[in-house]
């Protein structure tokens, strides 16, 4: 359902989109059940006249308790513990474990931008070759990211919602994660917490290249000379 | 009424008392009444004032750059303070008030059979406390710098340090504001706690107190649980703010995620203060418009002390993604989904509370019934966000403005109104004009859906918040996406156009409207067993109470109610 | 003021007085158990606060401790009187009360003081925030305490509201409490 709304664009995003749909048919049931009741009790009791309303001693409550709340307790506790799997599940995947990584990539936020440490040509962080980039994140189509996020300053959070990824960054610590993508194209990073006046202005570009176009992106240092120190 | 139901030991001397001055009556009386309605009305106020705050940012958001009619242009700082007092001032300063404060105070010694609380000078030192508190925040948009725009949430650093936020004066000021109303309604919960502990009629049983106590109650303790951390975190944000100690400052050994959890220990549980005395009234209504007994009334009390008490476990799946330990998101994301079930619990017993019902749709069961439909919808959208997976999604986008909007409308707004034109007649002796409460009630609820329903959608679509322009986000720019933020728009525009139809009413028919009598809705509960508007003392004999407050359409009687007083 | 018949009922069996200062002690449990698990918290992180800590004045610490205890019990003694219904002998305890209290917080501020000077301000670092913070607090509570004791106090001696002697009591086994929990944690965890 949400790949309507927003394209999948990682290992990890239909199974987020899984889950969502799955959350949404279960809690469209229950939700269809319970206006689709209230409604038809609201129209099949309205008031007419010379019709007195019913009155339940204990005992007849009792009995009717046990339709209208005993067993939609039971069902929603089924429902809870498929949701609990699920989620858990899917979050374990995504925040938790921690795959075979390719290569990683150093992610810095601050009010009000974002720096990226490539790990260059060698593939290694911390080497000559790094490439620093400023609000512009070049990554390869199908390698395996680790990335390490910090924050400068305050709180900030790095999210592609193509990747349905997001964390926030949190001064004086590193936060690590995974992504992997899986469509190349030019997709939106953005900072999902407010950061100062200007959170509105904390874009930066996610370039999820093919190897040939990550090849040359490597080759021509002016596309990223500028930024380079 | 009997003489015998006064109680030798009761003196009533209460009918003469003498007569006091203007000052004196309305701003320094001690009748909880008087202070109800102090509250009340601030509510009311402060409700107009947040109303413009999201006026202009929602125009900012749907015609970005244009200047807003009535503020002028927006721009980030603006917004950003917009929003977060948006969100501080509807809670704080609106839902509390109103449905704790305000209805508190008029209902409990009311629907108890007192005469007042038992504490009244402290109740009326709540309410000053609470007006200096709005005073301060109003003050801190004209300080130096700004008002602070850091959020509700107020997450530090970037509250606590100027060089980042930019308001030397208002983070401080916000702060202290906040604290203060916090000191406020710790009084006064203390005072409602006591009050319908000790106060209560004779002959009335914890079982024969009616719902709308019994939440306040049990909202008035949750805020006293709650809170007292909160208390402790705001004055170490405001040592870091003013004196530099470094308590949230990383660089200087603090956590800037203590914070989180410090407020969020609170944060949490605070919906459900404000939601409890909301289901309360829409219980009181049902009952009374379906001429039905409350269904289970012990499953409800239960349900609402468990949802209670296991909303004090749940209050990281707000940081789910804000650096805590993934593993404790799991533990969370359990508790969480396990709070579904005394909630849905309580809504399916609402809803049964219909069957074999005679329902008349008057203004106020239109009020409590769009509670029930509305808040349905709040409820299920929460699960979405409580599952620790697909929250990785849905997290700090618009789909969770338009759950918490799903929750807070209908229990600020919604319940405000149901009480409102449910205890109208009581408060002032008068009926509200009933076609324009009703055109009133249609406006504003479709509307409301207009304002909300597409920002699901575009929370679905990955728009993020506390985004003053959307032009720097591509994904977010597209046309599609603008146009439901324009429906949005339009929406509460004419939602807003809608409200002056009903404080003109409200203020006519104070003066002008329908007498009432004392009991026009032939309602079971104490507060209408009393003249409308009750006099100082309320009762002009103090009653005794022999049933639960819910004995409607017993086949043993004529009548198709049983006041709670009458001994048979 | 004419007294609300509301304020003379109690459906619990229980004074409305009592209730509420437990319910007031409760409220201030959680303010007190919030900041305290803040810092614990904060000390298992920081292993080097212990250095800190040990700058501080147990000794010092320790006196004022006993101070309060016997501030306590005389609150206690206070309470018998009144019992009695000896409002002057009670007035007199809560003085003696309120004695311990003023020694409390001269002992105080000489150990402030020494520590100022010293140069562990608050903002000296995270472990001397949370040393003033707690303890100043919890000194602001001793001095509310009593001075609603010399109210208290001055009614009693006119045997009015003798009610109050206990109230004001049960307040400062709390605020008594709260020390016994400050002291360990702030003096003597090294």
């Amino acid at each position: 359902m949400l790949e309507h709304y927003m394209k999948q664009g990682s290992s990890y995003a239909s199974h987020i989109d899984g889950l969502v749909w799955m959350i949404f048919l279960m809690v469209g049931f229950w939700f269809l059940f319970a206006e689709g009741m209230f409604f038809w009790l609201l129209w099949r009791y309205r008031k007419k006249p010379g019709e007195k309303a019913a009155y339940f001693d204990e005992h007849a409550e009792h009995k009717i308790k046990y339709n209208w709340v005993e067993i939609p307790h039971r069902l929603i506790l089924v429902c809870d513990v498929a949701l609990i799997v699920g989620a858990i599940s899917v979050w374990t995947e995504v925040k938790i474990s921690m795959p075979q990584t390719d290569e990683t990539v150093r992610i810095t936020a601050q009010q009000w931008a974002w720096t990226f440490q490539h790990a260059g040509p060698d593939g290694e962080l911390d080497t000559m070759d790094d490439i620093t980039t400023v609000d512009e994140l070049h990554v390869q189509l199908g390698k395996t990211y680790k990335f390490e996020l910090a924050s400068k300053d305050v709180i900030h959070s790095f999210s592609v919602p193509l990747f349905r990824l997001k964390q926030d960054a949190i001064p004086g610590r590193v936060i690590t994660g995974w992504f992997k993508p899986t469509l190349a194209g030019e997709f939106d990073v953005q900072c999902t917490e407010i950061c100062g006046i200007g959170h509105g202005i904390m874009p930066a570009k996610l370039h999820v290249d093919t190897p040939e176009e990550y090849a040359a992106w490597l080759a021509n240092p002016s596309h990223y000379l500028a930024y380079h120190y | 009424m009997a003489e015998s139901h006064a109680h030798a030991h009761e003196p009533h001397g209460h009918a003469h008392h003498e007569p006091e001055g203007w000052f004196k009556h309305y701003f320094w009386s001690t009748d909880h009444k008087m202070i109800a309605k102090q509250y009340l009305l601030t509510g009311m106020l402060m409700g107009v004032v947040g109303a413009y705050f999201a006026y202009v940012f929602r125009m900012q958001l749907a015609f970005p750059g244009k200047p807003v009619p009535g503020y002028g242009m927006v721009t980030g700082a603006d917004y950003n303070a917009l929003i977060t007092n948006h969100g501080a001032v509807m809670i704080f300063w609106v839902a509390m008030p109103v449905l704790i404060a305000a209805f508190g105070n008029y209902l409990i010694p009311l629907m108890i059979g007192a005469d007042d609380m038992v504490f009244p000078r402290l109740n009326r030192l709540s309410y000053q406390i609470f007006l200096v508190s709005a005073i301060i925040l109003g003050a801190s948009f004209f300080v130096q710098g700004g008002a602070f725009g850091g959020a509700w949430t107020s997450y530090p650093p970037l509250s606590a340090k100027a060089e980042y936020n930019l308001t030397p004066l208002g983070p401080s000021l916000w702060l202290i504001a906040v604290a203060l109303e916090f000191v406020a309604f710790l009084l006064g919960g203390i005072n409602f706690v006591t009050t319908a502990m000790n106060a209560r009629a004779p002959g009335m049983k914890a079982f024969d107190i009616p719902m709308a106590v019994w939440m306040i109650v049990i909202a008035s303790i949750m805020f006293m649980a709650s809170v007292g951390p909160l208390v402790a975190g705001a004055v170490m944000l405001l040592f870091d703010q003013l004196i530099g100690t470094g308590f949230f400052d990383p660089d200087r050994g603090g956590d800037p995620v203590l914070w989180q959890h410090l407020f969020w220990f609170f944060g949490h549980p605070e919906v459900y203060v404000v939601l409890l005395p909301a289901m309360g009234f829409v219980a009181e209504i049902i009952t009374v418009f379906s001429r039905k007994k409350l269904f289970a009334y012990k499953t409800v009390l239960y349900t609402s002390i468990g949802t209670g008490v296991l909303s004090f476990f749940v209050w990281a799946h707000h940081q789910f993604i804000a650096g805590i330990d993934p593993r404790m998101a799991n533990v969370f994301s359990v508790t969480t989904v396990l709070i579904s079930i005394p909630i849905a619990e309580m809504c399916f017993v609402y809803i049964a509370t219909l069957y074999g019902g005679s329902i008349t749709f008057s203004v106020p069961m239109l009020w409590a019934l769009a509670f029930i439909g509305e808040f349905l919808v709040g409820g299920v959208t929460g699960i979405f966000l409580g599952a620790s997976g697909a929250d990785i999604y849905f997290h700090d986008t618009y789909f969770v403005v338009a759950h918490f909007h799903y929750t807070f409308f209908p229990i600020a707004i919604i319940g405000t109104f149901a009480g409102i034109t449910y205890w109208f007649p009581k408060m002032y002796g008068r009926h509200m004009n009933e076609l324009a409460n009703k055109v009133h009630f249609w406006i504003t609820t479709v509307a409301f859906n207009g304002i909300f329903i597409p920002l699901f959608i575009l929370g679905a679509s990955g728009d993020h918040r506390r985004i003053f322009d959307y032009s720097n986000f591509p994904e977010l720019a597209t046309p599609e996406m603008q146009a439901m933020r324009v429906f949005a728009t339009v929406s509460l525009l004419v939602l807003l156009a809608a409200q002056p139809i009903f404080l003109v009413n409200f203020f006519y028919s104070m003066f002008k409207g329908k007498q009432a009598g004392a009991n026009p809705w032939n309602a079971n509960t104490l507060e209408w067993q009393c003249p409308s508007p009750p006099p100082h003392g309320n009762f002009d004999v103090l009653p005794d109470v022999y049933r639960g407050p819910y004995e409607y359409s017993s086949p043993d009687r004529a009548d198709d109610f049983w006041p709670q007083n009458s001994p048979s | 003021m004419v007294k609300p018949i509301a304020t003379t009922r109690s459906a619990t069996g229980v004074p409305t007085g009592r209730l509420a200062v437990w319910w007031v002690i409760a409220s201030e449990i959680v303010i007190f158990g919030g900041l305290l698990a803040s810092y614990v918290m904060h000390r298992l992180g920081h292993p080097e606060w212990a250095t800190y800590a040990a700058h501080t004045n147990p000794w010092a610490g320790g006196l004022n401790t006993l101070v309060l205890l016997t501030s306590s019990l005389t609150a206690v003694l206070a309470h018998n009187a009144a019992e009695r219904g000896n409002g002057k002998r009670a007035a007199n305890l809560l003085m003696l009360t309120c004695v311990g209290a003023l020694t409390f917080l001269v002992v105080k501020s000489f150990e402030w003081y020494h520590e100022i000077s010293e140069g562990f301000t608050i903002t000296a670092n995270g472990f001397w925030s949370f040393y003033y913070c707690a303890a100043g607090l919890h000194g602001i509570h001793v001095i509310a305490g009593a001075i609603i004791m010399l109210f208290v106090a001055a009614d009693a001696r006119k045997n009015k509201e003798l009610q109050r002697v206990e109230l004001i009591g049960i307040y400062w086994h709390f605020v008594d409490l709260v020390w016994i929990f400050l002291f360990p944690l702030l003096y003597i965890a090294k």
